[in-house]
């Protein structure tokens, strides 16, 4: 049987930190190998182990596994977080779509200027609030279950917390207008592999600093300027 | 009318479902028809070529609506990306199981997004395709099957390259 599934990408948050919050969720234990100089990533490079050139990267299952979606799925289907059926599945997908389209608006903000931030920090926010958070507040609404799929903990669910507590860290009182939001955010935290991942010493990474920036940009040779869409 | 989940299309009336995000969507038709793969690890490969074929096509999506003096830059970024990243993969892949589809010897969704994405780029960049053998046989492959070849007839669904209507058309409808 192989070893734990280990992780390439940088000591931070990026687009691997959805992968961390879903293995975690399932229980699963992980390594990581963080990315911290340009040689370490021509290695991996010429090795041939990126298979677009890009991370992140998950050892996994004799795989080299790259592109987050597809990995994401592999961990929700092989650890039962992925629904019951296809249609179940179509759910799950058409909901991971919008909390990654959001959280899509915070994967770059570190990247941005002080003043495209604040303006960014008002983008996420209305995007949450008048486009994201609604849709999910009324599929709770309307079910009334505990979870947002099929009344089963799934990777759905994982999501939109990790979102949550994204948008929460740029305007603490995002989800004063969604009570349902409020008691799922609640409920999910305190599942136990959760509530452990939340903990202090868990390998879930801090908000995105400076830092992290120079050592993304200085691994990938990034130094153009990113502009918000 | 709430149909529109998060406010976005496309938006695919299918099975009593309205369904949202193109990659939920495709995932349901690749699941639906057999398409998918037959376990978990061919999923993960269809999924992992679909994905980086998605990055390419994404650079082709946006292209029309690039402002005109940034055209010429980003008709140079899909040519690098795509003969120095994308295509390459593919190449490999198929010359080294020598098998006539890409995952598990069977046609999946993985081929109709590559042969999808071979046409788009080849409509920019005619001869890209010159260095990548392998491809150029899959792409006369795939255009052979017929429910392929049917839908690269005249008078199928499949729609035209997009022109300045399009773009107007669509920027007047998501004016903000």
């Amino acid at each position: 049987m192989a070893g734990k599934p280990k992780l390439h990408y940088f000591d931070g948050r990026g687009k691997m930190e959805s992968i961390r919050w879903l293995l975690a969720a399932a229980g699963v234990e992980f390594e990581e190998e963080f990315l911290e100089t340009r040689e370490q990533y021509e290695k991996l490079l010429q090795g041939g182990s990126l298979l677009f050139q890009q991370v992140p990267m998950v050892e996994m299952d004799g795989m080299k596994m790259v592109q987050t979606r597809a990995i994401l799925s592999y961990i929700a289907a092989k650890y039962n977080l992925y629904g019951k059926d296809l249609k179940e599945r179509a759910l799950i997908d058409m909901y991971v779509g919008g909390t990654d389209d959001l959280m899509g608006f915070i994967l770059i903000f570190p990247f941005l200027s002080a003043e495209d931030k604040e303006k960014q920090r008002a983008v996420i926010v209305q995007k949450a609030t008048s486009r994201y958070f609604p849709a999910y507040e009324k599929v709770l609404k309307d079910h009334g279950q505990d979870f947002l799929v099929g009344n089963n903990f799934s990777w759905a669910d994982v999501h939109l917390l990790e979102a949550i507590l994204m948008v929460e860290e740029k305007k603490s009182d995002v989800l004063s207008g969604f009570p349902q939001l409020q008691a799922f955010k609640a409920r999910i935290s305190s599942i136990p592999t959760i509530k452990k991942f939340l903990e202090p010493g868990s390998q879930r990474k801090r908000v995105p600093d400076d830092k992290y920036v120079e050592t993304v940009r200085r691994v990938l040779r990034m130094y153009y300027d990113i502009k918000a869409n | 009318d709430g149909v529109l989940m998060f406010q976005q299309v496309p938006l695919v009336e299918i099975d009593g479902m309205k369904m949202v995000q193109t990659r939920a969507i495709l995932s349901y038709i690749a699941g639906k028809y057999n398409l998918y793969g037959k376990d978990l690890k061919e999923r993960a490969l269809i999924d992992m070529y679909v994905e980086g074929i998605t990055d390419l096509m994404q650079m082709i999506l946006v292209f029309p609506f690039s402002p005109p003096e940034a055209k010429e830059k980003n008709l140079d970024s899909i040519k690098e990306r795509a003969t120095n990243r994308y295509f390459p993969v593919y190449e490999k892949v198929l010359k080294q199981h020598g098998q006539e589809f890409l995952v598990g010897n069977k046609f999946s969704w993985a081929d109709v997004q590559l042969i999808e994405a071979i046409l788009a780029v080849e409509e920019k960049i005619p001869a890209v395709l010159s260095g990548f053998p392998q491809l150029q046989a899959f792409k006369i492959r795939m255009s052979n099957m017929p429910t392929i070849k049917k839908f690269l007839q005249p008078g199928s669904p499949r729609k035209p390259p997009p022109d300045e209507y399009y773009v107007e058309t669509v920027l007047k409808i998501f004016k903000k």
